[in-house]
């Protein structure tokens, strides 16, 4: 039986989070892909509450929720690519941004992608908001996480590469090179890392499927 | 002499308190900002721009937002009393149940405190069976066994504010006869010396939310 099992989705940003991190660190994992329409027994068993991918499996013990399981990466295989800085202070802000991109970024996303007048304003105001800030967090650095990738990093391959599918599908242009000059370098600079590239879905895969999510929704809402 | 530190609060928000009880637990002195949050001092939205709330904690001059974030902060800064296991699972396991109380528990709460007629049956429903899977954590005297941890101070607002809310909208939401952990773990928490000396007065919050509470009724009437 594998000491590492990891349940995810095919396009799902947030098991293939918990994947980088593991690739990262050269751990070795079974990987189990779910049916979001006929979940396994197992992924019920394992995430009772949520019954949602991703969850890491760790000898027999399961650990759900994205980023509380890359922090449970970090501190159990701690020896090789270390994804938190030590420092405390800069340990919070790494944990800022994650959480700014979890909440505020992906709610934003949602009034952009099916909000009505005001909200879908205010969600594309929302949305540079938050991409400003981390357009800001960059500095000079080549990746969040400095010269290597880091907890940041993996957290923001959502903006990265599902993002930006999603303005594909939806026909949105907000992340631009003119607006967020450092944040599409390190786009740019992060999806042409060979690790990048290896464990992260094609963007042309992503697209259709959000195309058809949002067809699917427009046409519940106006039917 | 104290490090500078100071923490931006409002004298009821269990956000902010759940910062004060960590540190006093731990021993440590600050300057508490109370903050108007109708009217926000220039400081907080120098600290926090992108949220503009509060708690803010300034450690030598800089900023920590949102309150999980700044508990690791403190436990990570100042090593005496530490509020989270070591146990790289256990801290994994408390993380999870403080997202949680976030998420799900404090919003279905909430949900009982705003809601109207079937709105409020349902979320009634919905509350009480996040109080189930609560009750079921409970082990020890404390979430964090015999001494408060971390998990005490994120769920600490349920032993203050759940019987205000009860008294304001005259609904019986937590039966002590059904959450035996649960009442006794309240009675321990509010005992707890740094905790007691930390409570916001019952009265107050009586009227600020009998003053919100008339706010939502009449913002949507029942229909």
């Amino acid at each position: 039986m594998a000491e590492v099992k990891v349940y995810g989705i095919f396009a799902g940003p947030f098991n293939r989070r918990v994947e980088l991190a593991l690739k990262l660190k050269g751990v070795e994992y079974e990987y189990i892909e779910e049916d979001r329409s006929n979940k396994s027994a197992e992924l019920v068993k394992y995430n009772p509450i949520y019954k949602q991918v991703p969850v890491l499996v760790h000898n027999g013990k399961p650990i759900c929720e994205s980023l509380i399981i890359l922090e449970y990466i970090d501190e159990t295989w701690q020896a090789i690519a270390p994804l938190l800085p030590k420092d405390p202070y800069q340990r919070a802000m790494a944990h800022f941004l994650a959480r700014l991109i979890d909440e505020k970024f992906v709610m934003a996303k949602y009034k952009v992608c099916y909000g009505k007048g005001e909200e879908k304003e205010k969600g594309r105001g929302e949305t540079c908001e938050v991409l400003k800030y981390l357009d800001n967090e960059l500095q000079d650095k080549i990746f969040f996480g400095g010269d290597n990738i880091g907890f940041v990093d993996i957290v923001a391959s959502y903006v990265a590469l599902w993002f930006g599918a999603i303005q594909e599908a939806i026909g949105v242009e907000l992340l631009t090179k003119q607006k967020f000059p450092k944040l599409s370098k390190w786009i740019d600079e992060f999806l042409s890392c060979r690790i990048i590239m290896e464990n992260l879905p094609p963007r042309e895969t992503l697209v259709p499927l959000y195309k058809a999510q949002f067809e699917a929704a427009t046409q519940k809402a106006s039917s | 002499m104290a490090e500078e530190l100071k923490l931006h609060r409002t004298w009821s928000s269990p956000f902010g308190l759940r910062i004060v009880w960590a540190l006093h637990i731990k021993g440590i002195e600050y300057d508490a900002i109370f903050e108007d949050l109708s009217q926000k001092s220039p400081e907080l939205l120098q600290y926090n721009p992108i949220h503009k709330k509060i708690p803010v904690l300034v450690h030598k001059g800089k900023p920590i937002c949102e309150s999980l974030v700044i508990l690791e902060y403190i436990d990570e800064t100042w090593k005496e009393a530490p509020l989270l296991p070591q146990d790289p699972y256990e801290k994994a396991m408390a993380r999870f149940w403080a997202k949680f109380g976030e998420e799900k528990l404090l919003p279905s709460i909430w949900s009982v405190f705003t809601g109207q007629g079937e709105e409020k049956k349902e979320a009634l429903g919905l509350a009480v069976q996040n109080l189930e899977l609560l009750e079921e954590q409970l082990k020890e005297k404390f979430f964090g066994g015999e001494k408060i941890g971390y998990l005490d101070l994120v769920f600490g607002w349920l032993a203050y504010l759940l019987d205000v809310f009860e008294e304001v909208i005259d609904l019986k939401l937590f039966d002590a006869g059904k959450f035996p952990l649960l009442s006794a773990w309240m009675k321990n928490f509010y005992d707890a010396p740094e905790i007691k000396e930390h409570w916001p007065p019952r009265d107050k919050l009586v009227t600020k939310f009998q003053v919100l509470h008339e706010k939502y009724q009449t913002a949507n009437p029942p229909k």
